[in-house]
């Protein structure tokens, strides 16, 4: 193996690492839980990318051949943080109004109510004609 | 060099799981506990992705992708439940 990937491969190693570690330390020490999303999904999602290229590397210059499993591993993760993210959002935003956990006050405050006769739509029933009403009738 | 990093890396990826772990246990929200299970199965994947790279052999990336996406449909599935009380409506 040349100096040169070793390095890069070493290098890329540690800064995952470090990432998924930062990320973690943040889930234990940010003090409210919106904040407390950040860490998991930016930083660890992105430590784990740069694992990945540095597997990629390395058994490109191990084994001699492009193995595209990582490739496919990290695309998917990338997709699937934001959704994941913004369902746990959504769980928290609705225990937050409902009133089943108390929420320190922030400096942005309550999140406001939407406009005209609508209400979020964790709460609404589903309307019908829209797919998730099929189970109405 | 390498196997010095793969091995700090391999650490680094242990204290990370303990700290999801106590989160996972600690709470205080529902929120909470699902972000730090969702973060100790992306960090399963990674633990998986090292102990290929240390073993030398690729055969582990099929469960790291399986876990990849069983690991979504499970967050996914307990928000909804959360939301609505039914997972599929």
């Amino acid at each position: 193996m040349s100096v040169v990937a070793e390095i890069v491969v070493v290098m890329l190693l540690l800064l995952g690492a470090a990432f998924a570690l930062i990320g973690s330390w943040g889930l234990v020490r940010l003090p409210s839980t919106m904040e407390r999303l950040h860490g998991p999904t930016k930083a660890t999602t992105l430590g784990l990318g740069a694992l990945l290229v540095a597997s990629v590397v390395y058994f490109r210059m191990q084994l001699g051949v492009w193995t595209a499993h990582e490739l496919l591993i990290s695309l998917f993760l990338f997709i699937t943080a934001p959704i994941s993210a913004n369902m746990i959002a959504k769980v928290h935003l609705h225990r937050v109004r409902t009133g089943a956990i108390g929420e320190p006050p922030g400096i942005a405050g309550p999140p406001p109510r939407p406009g005209g006769e609508g209400d979020w739509a964790t709460f609404e029933a589903p309307r019908r004609d829209t797919p998730a009403a099929t189970t109405s009738d | 060099m390498i196997d010095l990093a793969l091995h700090l890396a391999t650490g680094a990826l242990a204290l990370a799981l303990l700290l999801d772990l106590w989160r996972l246990l600690r709470g205080p929200a529902l929120g909470d506990r699902i972000v730090a299970l969702d973060t100790m199965v992306i960090n399963a994947i990674a633990l998986i992705v090292l102990i290929g790279m240390i073993g030398g052999t690729d055969t582990y990336f099929e469960a790291a992708l399986l876990l990849a996406m069983v690991g979504f449909v499970g967050t996914i599935a307990y928000c909804k439940f959360i939301l609505r009380g039914d997972i599929v409506e």
